[in-house]
């Protein structure tokens, strides 16, 4: 019955993966369940409804989202204003290997630096490679999963081909690689080992996932009735997916951003801390990595290493809950199913409340 | 095509790629990691001219051979498909083949064994929460993607720091014994209880830093699937609510999982390969991280091929089983 909606040409889906296929069956059945509701809907709801659209694409505010949004907003805050009120991060005059003390909040580094001083400036590093590169996976990721998902046909089968070949080579290794060769290239010169290139290597070898999402979004889009009116009327297909399908598709695309800032962040540390990362500038990565290099670990200077792994996870995880609030706009039954639950098994249990008391009062009465 | 077909093809294409871009990414910058490779080799093997084919070998692999750039890739694939991925200059005179064919078993058997620990607790766990929907499990569910959310080789570094460093329950670094087996592995009973002593805390760190995934993954399909209409009619069959969690909920709701997976494992690779440099285990990792730290060029492109190998290995058996499990995607071409 689901599958009668949809046209026979999107129903073929070259090379896709098991996932990319699961992905579409999900978005399909959801389709077909959205359209049954909007039939019943009275004229005048729709109307209220076109008004509500904003709002509707915004993130309900919950426990979760704020959370995510205070972790977050306090961490860029740090990265942010941070490094202005700190110590120099390479200033070596400190004593060496300090413990957190008064003076030096986390201690010092086995150089003498300042380890809060490093873990401002660190924070401000990791967080402008997050944002760089997340902002490279998103145009490509749009690129390649909402043309491909658009247009179909030959054009779809050479997107999704390409895509599928990214998703399925391991990223990190492939990143190893292209960061050796591009360090060592003569005629780059700063930018060699800058924050940028890594940013930009991290971005360009991670948006497969992404793409994949996207695609089968933009595909199930593009059978709508208005993107078939927008058609007619004689619009350009750049305008349709501009001011049709991109709109629609913004909850799925702030995901997938937050996504990249996190796949970005975590991959920047793995890299600096295998010395592929940028010299010049301290991000977390960096800082982990001199705590390697400088034993740490053995020496038992638990203040060198445990911050800056600290501050990457409360930062993924902060973005995964503002990304939880997002994915329950995207799937409303993630939020619906478990209060419907919730308020059935309430239900029941006033029932049996009910139902005892009820005994209570008959047994209380005399013979 | 058949949907068989459809993957062989594709896994076939993917294969070509891989290689191709290992063929193209010397060739594409302006630097000559051959000559670098060469210096470095010479260096290895004390001032000495090295042999003819060594040198011949080193310029198929990474460029700046004689011949148009067709040619090369030709000889490329010729030595590839002999096997011969070139001479390691970190590791001289050993060549990257055998290299890779020491450490491969033990990436092998550590990532194996973590992955289908982590996979199986995760979707069992994933299932169980998702089944109490509703109760105070769900605030548990926020909890998961801080887990998920930490560096693999940063929790290894704190897991050694408090139970290797600091209780002295495991061992700190390596394979296994060094001291207790100095000719190097061997099969015997004492070597294999090494190799597991050695090989827990690692798996601990896998197996944590990805059973998240997995838990929410499995969790949120298996809330889907549970407010589906045949879920309903099973319980207002009657069935008991055992059958109905198992037979008809978590069944269906683990397909994604399984979908995933081949995706998944790319994460866990990933993070695998940093976490060897925390524990110096002899793996892949750790012999990827000697060639890039060392412009072990030859070598570094070796394990990176044989890595994406074993990925795809992993994911086209993955494809298999889920073309049998999952009938639809047989048909749905």
């Amino acid at each position: 019955m689901v599958d009668d909606r949809v046209p026979e040409d999107s129903r073929y889906t070259p090379n896709a993966s098991p996932a990319a296929l699961e992905a579409e069956r999900i978005t399909r059945r959801d389709e077909a369940e959205r359209e049954r509701v909007a039939e019943t809907v009275s004229f005048a709801a729709q109307r209220r409804l076109k008004f509500d659209a904003v709002r509707h694409l915004m993130p309900r505010w919950s426990a979760k989202l704020g959370w995510g949004v205070v972790i977050v907003g306090l961490i860029t805050l740090f990265g942010l204003i941070g490094p202005y009120l700190v110590q120099d991060p390479h200033d070596s005059d400190n004593p060496a290997l300090l413990p957190p003390g008064p003076g030096h909040p986390l201690g010092t580094t086995k150089l003498g630096y300042d380890v809060l001083a490093q873990l401002a400036w660190g924070t401000r590093g990791s967080l402008f490679i997050g944002l760089v590169a997340g902002v490279v996976t998103l145009v490509l990721a749009i690129l390649f999963g909402i043309l491909a998902g658009y247009f179909g046909g030959v054009l779809d089968e050479f997107l999704t081909l390409g895509t599928n070949i990214m998703l399925v080579i391991p990223g990190l290794p492939l990143v190893m690689v292209i960061a050796a060769y591009f360090q060592n290239t003569p005629g780059l010169g700063p930018l060699a080992r800058s924050s940028l290139l890594i940013a930009l290597i991290l971005g360009v070898t991670s948006w497969a996932g992404s793409a994949v999402v996207l695609r089968a979004q933009a595909k199930s889009l593009r059978t709508r009735e208005y993107v078939a009116a927008a058609k007619v009327a004689g619009e350009r297909p750049m305008r349709v997916i501009f001011v049709e399908i991109l709109p629609n598709l913004v909850p799925l695309i702030a995901a997938q951003f937050i996504f990249g800032i996190i796949f970005a962040v975590l991959g920047e540390a793995g890299l600096s801390y295998l010395g592929l990362g940028p010299t010049g500038s301290i991000t977390l990565g960096t800082m982990l990595n001199d705590a390697q290099t400088g034993q740490a670990v053995g020496t038992g200077a638990w203040w060198w290493f445990v911050p800056p792994g600290a501050i990457i996870a409360l930062l993924g995880a902060g973005l995964s809950l503002i990304n939880f609030a997002i994915d329950e706009v995207i799937d409303p039954k993630l939020r619906l199913a478990p209060k419907a639950a919730r308020s059935q098994r309430q239900a029941e249990r006033r029932a049996a409340k009910r139902a005892s008391q009820n005994k209570a009062a008959k047994d209380g009465v005399p013979a | 095509m058949p949907f068989y077909a459809r993957r062989i093809v594709f896994y076939a294409i993917t294969l070509w790629a891989t290689i191709s871009l290992n063929f193209l990414l010397p060739r594409l910058l302006p630097g000559d990691p051959a000559a670098i490779m060469i210096g470095k080799l010479r260096r290895a093997n004390g001032g000495r001219p090295l042999s003819e084919e060594t040198i011949k070998s080193i310029h198929a692999i990474l460029g700046t051979g004689t011949g148009s750039i067709w040619d090369q890739y030709v000889a490329y694939w010729g030595r590839i498909l002999h096997g011969d991925l070139g001479v390691s200059s970190t590791r001289y005179p050993e060549t990257v083949s055998s290299l890779i064919g020491a450490a491969l078993p033990w990436t092998l058997a550590l990532v194996g064994t973590a992955t289908i620990i982590s996979f199986v607790l995760g979707v069992g766990i994933g299932a169980w929460v998702g089944w109490k929907r509703g109760t105070w499990l769900d605030h548990l569910i926020p909890a998961t993607t801080l887990v998920q959310s930490i560096p693999y080789f940063w929790l290894a570094l704190v897991l050694v720091a408090v139970f290797a460093v600091h209780l002295g329950w495991f061992p700190i670094v390596g394979g296994y014994d060094v001291f207790a087996f100095p000719d190097g592995p061997e099969l015997s009973w004492p070597f294999f209880v090494s190799a597991v002593q050695h090989a827990i805390l690692p798996i601990i760190t896998i197996v944590l830093s990805s059973i998240g995934g997995w838990l929410l993954g499995m969790r949120n399909m298996m809330v889907s699937t549970l407010s589906e209409d045949y879920v309903t009619t099973a319980e207002a069959k009657g069935l008991r609510p055992k059958h109905i969690r198992g037979r008809y909920a978590a069944r269906n709701a683990a397909i994604p999982s399984l979908a995933g997976f081949g995706i998944a494992l790319g994460f866990v690779v990933a993070g695998s390969i940093v976490m060897e440099q925390v524990f110096s285990y002899p793996g892949l990792g750790k012999l990827m991280i000697q060639a890039v730290q060392g412009l072990d060029y030859a070598l570094m492109q070796g394990v990176f091929l044989v890595i994406t190998l074993a990925v795809l290995a992993a994911n086209f058996s993955m494809d298999l089983i889920y073309g049998f499990i999952d009938p639809r995607v047989r048909h749905s071409g």
